[in-house]
């Protein structure tokens, strides 16, 4: 369907139950579902005559490291057909296994490799499930938001060695983080001095 | 009596001149005909998304020059469009012209490398000297108007950094007139060429479907006959007021991508002097002082103007919480940034969609069966730059 609106209306009235939540905003639609659901939806998606999200253009995760479903997984589609760009989310906790959707778009191989890499989010049924753009050997999943900016250890070619050794990051000063967070848009003091003042007069 | 034949396996990579850049391609061979293509990549990661998720909006930018390091200026459009979404800014029109020149001059740059080393990887060594010396001059141009030749941190969200330096217009337009001609010189070398045509026609074909389902974009869908381009189905900045056309492939091989790649240059030519034609006097970047930085000149008079230069400097500006997904045409296909932004002056996430990264992957597909020697001409017109399949 070329209208958005429209869209919206037959993807809600075919998967009453499967999504919980759509929205439209900056001309795409954002739909919210469940893990156990996302497969289905996939797949009406790309097969419906109405829809024809025939390409997936990415995968990818956020991490909200302080709620209790920390990993958000987001799947980005796009229609060919219908000029259309579609959006699915769900939340997921942190060693949940989610589906694979290599089956339906061969090309989600790469996507989900680079997710379980970044994040370490397991896909169930992905045919190979390794990293892919980090280090052989490496540990962590660099993405995470605890994961430090300058990582965990550096390499180098030992001399005495003769081979390339990994060891501990060992910086002459530390990555500064500046808090730049404007102190005179509103510090509270001043401005409750101001408010105070103002009520007295 | 019968024998055991174990396949060869044999590492193409990651020194290896036609592997352009640092791949490392694990074959199988049978013979000579390759049986199972297995790419490492990574070996060029930077942690761009992580980078990127501790520095403010404006210090974000110059990291988009290093993805895609033949086409700088055709990334940082993406993320300077979702920025402008999501802050609801316009941008004034002399800017949007400058932009899309500067795109368009990208595209040429990342297509006379490619189509030529392409060539080189078969067998022809004059197309790069000739594409190369273009090259030069196009990058001047970058040098002219951002300072430098490469790595430009050019666009702005709200506009460009500052306005083309004079004569620089007419230099550009004067390139226009003799471009075309080079075109032609290349295509001369190449186009009927015997030995470049048995290299490259009915390699790694692509159908339709497929290219589909492997989430290709840009002349590798296009080459497969799909009529799918981004300046023409999502139009953004000025291309809907632009007249061009969209050169499609009939076979989905490695020749048909090449002829695609040559109509595109002149197509982008026809799109630079259009621009050139269009473009007006005005302001470059958005006049909301809490977005884009004063001119020098009025910092040393105005208060204001001193506060604003030292708050975006620091702190840099703040984004509203959204999130956005927005794609431009790159040379190599569809570039998207997928941008979260909390409020604060510095990114929550901003994820990258590299069209080299699903390219790459489709490798074990598109080789499978071919001879080895079949392996660069495939690799060269997926036109793969590791800066961003890496990122």
């Amino acid at each position: 369907m070329k209208n958005l609106e429209d869209l919206e209306k037959k993807i809600n009235s075919e998967l009453t139950t499967k999504i919980n939540n759509t929205e439209i905003k900056h001309n795409q639609i954002y739909i919210e579902t469940d893990k156990e659901d996302f497969i289905d939806v996939a797949i009406f998606l790309k097969t419906n005559q109405d829809t024809k999200f025939r390409q997936l253009i990415d995968i990818t995760v956020v991490d909200y490291p302080e709620q209790n479903q920390r990993f958000e997984v987001i799947y980005l589609f796009l229609s060919h057909e219908f000029n259309q760009r579609l959006i699915v989310k769900y939340l997921i906790a942190e060693n949940e296994v989610i589906p694979s959707l290599t089956s339906i778009f061969p090309s989600a191989n790469w996507m989900e490799r680079e997710v379980f890499d970044m994040y370490g989010v397991s896909f169930k049924n992905h045919p190979d499930l390794r990293r892919i753009l980090t280090d052989y050997g490496f540990e962590g999943h660099p993405l995470r938001k605890d994961f430090p900016l300058t990582g965990h250890s550096e390499v180098r070619y030992s001399e005495d060695q003769k081979k390339v050794i990994s060891e501990p990051v060992k910086l002459e000063q530390n990555y500064r983080n500046f808090d730049y967070e404007s102190p005179w848009e509103g510090t509270k003091y001043i401005k409750e001095e101001i408010e105070s003042n103002d009520k007295k007069n | 009596m019968t024998k055991k034949i174990k396949n060869l396996n044999l590492n193409f990579g990651p020194q290896h001149p036609a592997a352009h850049g640092v791949l490392r391609l694990i074959l199988e061979l049978d013979g000579e005909v390759v049986e199972k293509a297995d790419p490492h990549i990574g070996l060029l990661h930077r942690g761009t998304e992580k980078l990127i998720e501790n520095k403010t909006y404006m210090q974000a930018v110059p990291y988009f020059d290093r993805l895609d390091y033949v086409a700088p200026m055709n990334q940082e459009h993406a993320f300077a469009l979702a920025v402008e979404k999501i802050l609801k800014i316009d941008v004034p029109i002399r800017a949007q012209y400058i932009r899309v020149i500067f795109c368009e001059i990208g595209r040429i740059l990342s297509h006379i490398l490619n189509v030529t080393t392409q060539a080189l990887d078969v067998g022809a060594l004059t197309p790069s000297l000739w594409g190369f010396e273009e090259r030069e001059t196009l990058m001047t141009f970058y040098e002219r108007a951002s300072g430098s030749r490469l790595h430009a941190n050019y666009f702005r969200a709200g506009g460009v950094h500052q306005d083309l330096p004079k004569g620089l217009e007419e230099d550009i337009a004067k390139f226009c007139e003799t471009f075309p001609k080079i075109i032609n010189d290349l295509e001369s070398l190449l186009t009927d060429n015997r030995i470049f045509k048995q290299r490259n026609v009915d390699i790694g074909v692509v159908t339709k479907e497929d290219a589909l389902n492997y989430s290709f974009s840009g002349v590798m869908i296009r080459g497969s006959g799909v009529p799918w381009d981004l300046r023409k189905s999502q139009p953004y900045d000025c291309y809907e007021s632009l007249d061009f056309k969209i050169p499609v492939g009939k076979n989905g091989d490695c020749y048909d991508r090449y002829l695609c790649r040559i109509e595109e240059m002149k197509e982008s030519v026809s799109i630079i002097k259009q621009c050139l034609a269009k473009m007006e006097k005005g302001p470059i970047k958005s006049l909301d002082g809490k977005i884009s930085p004063p001119p020098k000149a009025e910092i040393k008079q105005s208060m204001e103007a001193l506060i604003h230069h030292f708050k975006l400097f620091t702190e840099g500006y703040r984004v509203p919480k959204d999130e956005i997904y927005t794609a431009v045409e790159a040379p190599k296909g569809e570039f998207g940034v997928y941008l979260i932004s909390d409020g604060s002056s510095k990114p929550y996430k901003c994820k990258i969609r590299a069209p080299g990264f699903s390219h790459l992957q489709s490798m074990d597909y598109l080789i499978k069966g071919h001879m080895l020697a079949d392996v660069p001409a495939v690799l060269g017109s997926l036109d793969i730059v590791f800066g961003e399949v890496d990122r």
